[in-house]
């Protein structure tokens, strides 16, 4: 069932029970966001980006997890909103290595696109820059990990679960210390030399191909 | 199904009931003397097991027959071990005896016991009014508290389901049973009760929501997941009274027609899960839990589930992950587990507390439970009482009384002549209030106002010694290591929050630190995904509020007011009081920086000290000499000389006495 609701003064005709974020996306009103990919069941919810406000709502929400209804009405651009994207993302650029010029995502990279649609400065100024150990995660027989590049936005998980055969990655650790971690055996036998699902999606350049 | 009297789930329970009194009567009702002894983790943390071993040693010893009864813990945890004598022989009343060590055990065998002598100064109180002995109920620490969730703690033996049952349990289950699902949901709606796990969801609309639900396969869990640290009300509950809670779980699976419940309980807590397993296995041989309950057509299994301790498994969604064998991390609501919850289908999660409190309110009626409050945050609440105050321990009281009553009248307020400065209520989530809301009354809307919250009980009170940035420090790191890792806010904010405070209490703090936490603060709490971050930054925001002095007196004065910031302090040794020979803190330094000047007093080498505190602990009370200080730089600087003076003298000494 088609249903109207208004973004931003829009009225956008749109799927019933679709999510505000990719109803939003498929009108061509950027609303940030790092962890969504089309067709999950359960968003993850987690970059924390997707902010909207919401009539009827108190708060901003995520707008990943707002099922749309007929009339509903939301702004993606209010200052409730942009003050917890851009701290969002603050703080995701505080724990990320801001090299771009060494980066194979450099120009591609979803947090440079994040930074300047929100004006955010890639190094925040007052936020210390921790950095986690080793740098680069080798384990992986045909790629690289960079956990100081990574935003942990799962997309790579979820874009290897749903490739067919056996899931080699998941997170390890916990809080801060979160991380990719790879099923090293099942990545020898299987298929991730002619997949490479994971590395395609990632919008930071986190994962990358060995060199052969 | 038809049910003639004989076969009621009341009359049924009235056959096992009654077998239950016999048993009980039959080992009980002896003019043998009764020792009840608290065996609760808190009684046996204290060497509860040892006094119990003490009195079986001595009781065979004087060739006394006397029954020992072990019961779990009543929440006067001040005075474990405690122990209650029951000597009808001896003519006095039943005695509560107080940090009943393994000697005083002997004692109390050979002098009570057997001499008939109740050893007056040893004796806490009668357990009942008399005419021998004051009893325990003069003391506000008793008379003030509103026993309904741990009425029996303490009296029943946790692992003995007949002391329940002869105190009246399982009667809810009954009269449940013959009541509509509809019924009880109503009865739980009307009593007003809220959840006691932290937030005070309305019970009764959880379970209408679940009830509502067409799924199959309905599940109820209950959440012993009690992390908070400082906070135990629900290991004690389950030690010391576990079928309390079972019924009210069988209670809640029969008003929204589940089959199947969990109870999630920490592994950290081995005595609560042997416990609750074996009360749970009592229960079914009886028929009050399992198939055909009492009678009817009511099946419900129960499995003890064992959480690996993550804080983060306290909330529901992450809790329902980890049973299913995830990663314990919460998932956006809604669709809430009364939905959408465990295997996806409708889950009641609900805390100990409150199952616990489901029972005596069928049984007494929920016009009863709600006349016990306020209007609004109907009941009783327990504390887990601890920090600096006399008397520490659980604590039920009727919501609406004040945080004053509470602090001082019912615990003992600040022992030692201190002043107060603040208490912590609700743990890692919850806030830091200070003197001013002393007269908030204790319920769910107040003290969220107030911005802290009621949290599932934790409360820590802190006297003029203590500093409410380090505090703040401690609960977030406990936040920050606790936080799953998932979003964005709690992941990286947490961790932020953390290192501002760190640096504040070293004295590295920057003037912009202030504002910067309090941004942060507020935007970890308006973005987080779940509980945890939204309210982690409590203890921050609440302290930066009312503690907004301390805050400045350590980024400016690198001064640490409650003298608790070990960078920002230093003890010296007032060379006017310090006495010449002694050494009495020489000996107790670890790491040798007390040294001893040339006029023979001490001095304390900042470089080495760790500022343990203990040479002001040794320095005797006539002397006093030892001072702490803040700033740090506030000590005065005593040279070390260049040689020892004890070697100095060893080497004058021969030539002293040459001839």
């Amino acid at each position: 069932m088609m249903v109207e609701i208004t973004v931003d003064g829009r009225v956008l005709t749109v799927q019933a029970g679709q999510s505000l974020l990719e109803a939003c996306l498929a009108n061509d009103i950027y609303v940030p966001n790092l962890c969504h990919l089309p067709g999950m069941a359960d968003p993850p919810a987690s970059c924390r980006l997707c902010f909207v406000e919401v009539d009827g709502m108190p708060q901003p929400v995520t707008s990943c997890t707002v099922a749309v209804t007929g009339g509903l009405v939301a702004r993606t651009d209010t200052p409730a909103v942009r003050r917890l994207q851009r701290s969002a993302l603050r703080l995701l650029l505080s724990v990320h290595e801001v090299d771009c010029k060494n980066c194979p995502a450099n120009k591609r990279c979803e947090l440079q696109r994040l930074a300047r649609f929100l004006k955010v400065g890639l190094k925040p100024k007052d936020l210390p820059a921790p950095r986690k150990t080793p740098a680069v995660d080798d384990t992986h027989p045909c790629f690289s990990f960079y956990p100081n590049r990574c935003v942990l936005c799962g997309k790579c998980v979820e874009a290897c679960r749903r490739a067919p055969g056996e899931t080699v990655m998941a997170f390890s650790r916990r809080g801060f210390e979160t991380i990719l971690y790879f099923d090293v055996n099942a990545a020898e036998a299987g298929r991730c030399e002619n997949c490479q699902a994971c590395v395609e999606i990632c919008p930071v350049g986190a994962l990358v191909m060995k060199a052969d | 199904m038809n049910q003639t009297p004989e076969n009621t789930p009341e009359s049924r329970l009235a056959a096992i009931r009654r077998r239950a009194e016999d048993q009980r009567r039959a080992r009980m009702d002896t003019d043998a003397p009764k020792i009840h002894i608290g065996l609760a983790t808190c009684g046996i943390a204290s060497g509860a097991l040892d006094t119990k071993q003490a009195f079986e040693q001595a009781l065979a010893e004087q060739g006394i027959e006397a029954l020992i009864h072990t019961v779990g813990c009543a929440g006067h945890c001040y005075a474990e071990p405690v122990v209650i004598i029951d000597h009808p022989q001896s003519g006095f009343p039943p005695i509560f005896y107080h940090q009943v060590t393994a000697g005083k055990a002997k004692m109390l065998v050979k002098l009570f016991l057997a001499g008939g002598d109740p050893r007056l100064e040893h004796v806490y109180g009668a357990t009942v009014e008399n005419d021998l002995i004051p009893s325990v109920m003069e003391f506000p620490r008793f008379n003030r508290e509103k026993r309904v969730v741990m009425e029996k703690c303490g009296r029943v033996d946790p692992e003995d389901i007949d002391d329940y049952l002869a105190e009246g349990g399982y009667g809810a289950l009954a009269r449940a049973l013959a009541m509509t699902p509809e019924e009880i949901v109503a009865a739980i709606e009307a009593s007003g009760l809220r959840g006691r796990g932290g937030a005070g969801f309305p019970t009764g609309r959880k379970w209408r929501l679940a009830a509502a639900a067409t799924a199959e396969g309905k599940v109820v869990i209950c959440n012993a997941d009690e992390g908070d640290p400082g906070a135990y009300m629900d290991r004690t509950l389950l030690e010391s009274n576990p079928h309390q809670m079972l019924e009210g779980l069988a209670i809640c699976a029969r008003a929204v027609g589940a089959r199947q419940a969990v109870v999630y309980v920490r592994a950290e807590y081995p005595l609560a899960v042997r416990i609750v397993t074996r009360a749970i296995a009592q229960a079914e041989a009886l028929g009050l839990l399992g198939q055909g309950i009492l009678g009817t057509d009511m099946n419900l299994d129960i499995e003890v589930f064992q959480g690996s301790g993550a804080f983060v498994c306290g909330e529901e969604t992450a809790l329902i992950r980890s049973i299913e064998g995830y990663r314990g991390m919460p998932v956006h609501r809604p669709p809430y587990p009364a939905q959408k919850g465990l295997h996806g289908r409708p889950t009641v999660i609900n805390n100990v507390k409150t199952l616990a409190s489901v029972p005596p309110i069928i049984e007494k009626g929920p016009d009863w439970y709600a006349a016990i409050g306020t209007e609004k945050s109907s009941g009783t609440a327990i504390f887990s009482v601890v920090g600096d105050v006399v008397h520490p321990g659980l604590v039920e009281i009727p919501m609406g009384v004040t945080l004053r009553e509470l602090i001082f009248d019912i615990c003992g307020g600040v022992p030692g002549r201190k002043g107060f400065k603040a208490v912590q209520i609700g743990g890692p989530s919850g806030g830091c209030l200070s003197e001013a809301f002393l007269d908030t009354p204790i319920d769910f809307d107040s003290l969220t106002e107030a911005g802290a919250m009621m949290g599932s009980g934790g409360m820590v009170v802190m006297s003029q010694d203590s500093c409410p940035v380090d505090v703040a420090r401690f609960f977030l790191d406990f936040t920050q290591k606790e936080s799953c890792g998932k979003c964005t806010f709690c992941r990286i904010g947490t961790w932020h929050l953390l290192e501002i405070l760190e640096r504040i209490t070293v004295g590295e703090g920057r003037e912009e630190d202030v504002e910067l936490l309090q941004q942060l603060g507020e935007d970890i709490k308006d973005g987080s995904l779940c509980g945890l971050g939204k309210t982690a930054p409590n203890p921050v925001l609440t302290s930066l509020k009312y503690f907004a002095d301390e805050y400045a007196a350590h980024i400016r004065e690198k001064r640490c007011p409650g003298m608790m910031c070990r960078a920002l302090t230093a003890y010296y040794i007032d060379l006017e009081k310090c006495a010449r020979g002694c050494d009495a803190c020489v000996g107790c330094c670890p790491t040798d920086a007390v040294f001893t000047t040339s006029t023979r007093k001490k001095g304390i080498d900042q470089a080495l000290c760790v500022k343990c505190g203990e040479c002001m602990v040794a320095c005797p009370p006539e002397y006093d000499a030892v001072r702490k200080v803040s700033p740090a730089s506030l000590a005065p600087i005593i040279e070390r000389p260049v040689k020892p003076v004890a070697e100095a003298e060893a080497s004058a000494t021969p030539a002293k006495d040459a001839p």
